[in-house]
């Protein structure tokens, strides 16, 4: 839909009373916030933002302190989720985690539809070669085993390079989004605004940059709100084994992954981490469906 | 129509060869054979590891290009070279296959399946209760890890065998119990005990990914004329959406079917290494941490032509069951 359509369409529908500006952004938010699942996504998903990072300020452990009189403990007044093997307080730990997690996702999920935008957006626009060489690197890219690729390289990820984990996790992850934008952008690049746009003179690459993309924009905003739950559950996946976040630092995966050994006698170890990832992934999710309704109200069902 | 199908094979063989040689380039740069050998007591002389090494193809003193040429020099007469033990590639790859089309399988039916079924009856009755309760449980279910979800299977099964069983009948490690000397029947007993779990942590995974697919293009099919038409020449409603609704809801997901199997060959890693199932996907994960290049780049390339296979049967796929793809 486009953004004259839209913004008729709104205009339309506000026939009583004194008619606020039109405006796509509250149009969509409206409509995100009508819907129950965007609802209770988005108050889990702050909730859970809340506690990772307001939650270490109450604790009065650190993630890195040992309490050497406690080993294996259950949840007690003093570790409120209990410890780790070697004394570590899970609360404070799980919370490490848990920011770790929420940073890597939201940051990977960030740059992989920045990459996924241009990529897309330019192939679509110039066609001809550049279309043909950006194919084929998200073909070649699409045919290589993601997490072979990211498991052999892990050892560069090493202490305090998380940033490098982060670029590298999105740039096995914007494949699939960049071929959609090609697509819908080679139907745009027709309309008659981008027509205009170009016989005005406005040199190619400001076409794409701001005609292209922010009419790709609803597709992108969904597709990053995928990306992060994509993003989390990769690198949750690649920890668990060893190839993600390395220690000392902790992932949500390397907890699960320590978690799983002790879960059958010290359930505490497994299920904090284990259900605030759940937790997290499925607002997201629920967020990225509502906000795919939300854009598109013509759809019947999120797909 | 032959000159599409031959031009499509040449640019699926040149990706292959591409993404092989920088799977193979990029795993000969990062990994570090030579450093099997720091750890043994008593520490062999350097020659004796340089001799090693290099009758492997893996010595890293040799220049990154003459060792390429050599490993892709085998490749193309069919020998992707040595793992790290001595042992070749090909005929450990060729067993593990073996194991993980028995582990995947089974889940892979029964996971598609059960997902076109819950799909199916889901867009059938839309929004009524078992819609509702299908779209929550397969909210959930994606938003769960393999990892998670393995354990916890795990985790349940442990609790099932001590509290509901009284007995041993879950069970998590492995394929088969080891030295287990027994007629068939128990043989394939044993076996079955083995396969419940991580069958069925493939089969919900799937099924929720399933479900989802199959009732969209379901409910597009419902609004279809045709299935009015069916129903004016006086086909039951049941008839009409079993008869002509779901076969052209199916087409989508039948194509999808040969995606997810493609990628489930090596993608079934997760599974095969927490229930310590010797398949591909464990060797993926062994093979990194031992600095095994000659496989890590062999499990590459059967990666790439795995998903290429699967995304030109899915075309085929289509082209059979859709009347249009073949007229057009």
């Amino acid at each position: 839909m486009t953004l004259s359509e839209e913004v008729a369409e709104e205009s339309a529908g506000d026939d009583a009373g004194r008619p606020p500006p039109p405006s796509r952004a509250r149009a969509v938010t409206g409509r995100f916030l009508s819907s129950r699942q965007g609802r209770a996504g988005a108050l889990v998903l702050t909730l859970v933002f809340l506690f990772a990072f307001a939650g270490p300020l109450v604790s009065p452990w650190s993630h890195t302190d040992k309490d050497f009189a406690a080993f294996l403990a259950p949840p007690s007044a003093a570790h409120w989720f209990g410890t780790l093997q070697t004394g570590a307080d899970v609360f404070a730990v799980t919370l490490r985690g848990l920011q770790r997690s929420l940073v890597v996702g939201l940051l990977a999920a960030v740059v992989c539809t920045a990459l996924a935008a241009l990529a897309g957006a330019f192939a679509g626009y110039f066609l001809g070669w550049t279309d043909r060489v950006i194919t084929w690197v998200t073909d070649l890219l699409l045919v290589l085993p993601a997490f072979l690729i990211l498991a052999v390289m892990s050892p560069l990820f090493g202490a305090g390079q998380w940033p490098l984990f982060v670029l590298m996790l999105a740039l096995f992850l914007w494949m699939v989004t960049a071929k959609m934008a090609r697509g819908m952008t080679i139907s745009l690049r027709e309309r008659e605004f981008v027509r205009a746009a170009r016989y005005l003179g406005v040199p190619p690459v400001r076409i794409v940059l701001s005609h292209v993309l922010p009419n790709l924009s609803s597709l992108l905003i969904v597709d990053a709100t995928l990306n992060v739950s994509a993003a989390i559950l990769t690198e949750t996946s690649l920890s668990y084994f060893g190839f993600g976040i390395q220690p000392p630092d902790v992932s949500l995966g390397t907890l699960i992954a320590d978690g799983s050994r002790t879960a059958v006698y010290a359930p505490w170890t497994f299920w904090f981490a284990a259900g605030l990832l759940v937790v997290t992934v499925l607002a997201v999710n629920l967020i990225g469906d509502a906000l795919r309704d939300a854009f598109d109200p013509t759809a019947r069902e999120p797909r | 129509m032959a000159g599409f199908l031959a031009r499509r094979l040449v640019s699926s063989v040149v990706l292959v060869a591409v993404a092989a040689s920088l799977a193979y380039l990029l795993a000969a740069a990062a990994l570090d054979p030579r450093a099997n050998y720091a750890g043994r007591t008593p520490a062999p002389p350097p020659a004796v590891v340089d001799a090693q090494l290099t009758a492997l193809n893996l010595n890293d003193r040799t220049p990154l290009t003459e060792r390429y040429l050599t490993w892709a020099g085998g490749v193309l007469r069919g020998d992707f070279g040595k793992s790290v033990s001595g042992a070749p590639v090909g005929d450990d790859l060729k067993r593990r296959a073996g194991v993980t089309l028995r582990l995947v399988l089974l889940g892979l039916v029964c996971g598609s399946a059960l997902g076109v079924m819950a799909g199916a009856l889901a867009a059938a009755r839309q929004y009524g209760w078992f819609d509702r309760l299908s779209a929550a449980v397969s909210f959930l279910l994606l938003a769960v890890p393999v990892v998670v979800l393995a354990n916890v299977l795990i985790l349940a099964g442990t609790w099932a065998n001590d509290h509901l069983f009284g007995a041993r009948v879950l069970l998590v490690a492995g394929e088969a119990s080891a030295g287990l000397e027994a007629g068939l029947w128990e043989t394939l007993l044993d076996r079955a005990q083995h396969l419940v779990l991580p069958t069925v942590t493939i089969t919900l995974g799937l099924a929720a990914v399933f479900s989802r697919y199959q009732r969209n293009t379901m409910l597009d099919v419902l609004g279809a004329d045709y299935l009015r038409t069916a129903m004016a020449k006086g086909l039951t409603r049941r008839r009409a959406l079993i008869r002509h609704g779901l076969r052209t809801a199916l087409i989508p997901v039948a194509t999808y079917f040969a995606f997810t199997f493609g990628a489930l060959l090596t993608g079934a890693t997760f599974t095969e290494k927490i229930f310590g199932w010797h398949g591909l996907g464990e060797r993926l994960i062994s093979s990194i941490f031992t600095n095994d290049v000659n496989t890590v780049a062999a499990i590459s390339c059967l990666a790439a032509v795995a998903v290429l296979v699967a995304s030109m049967a899915a075309g085929l796929l289509q082209a059979v069951l859709d009347p249009r793809v073949r007229a057009g």
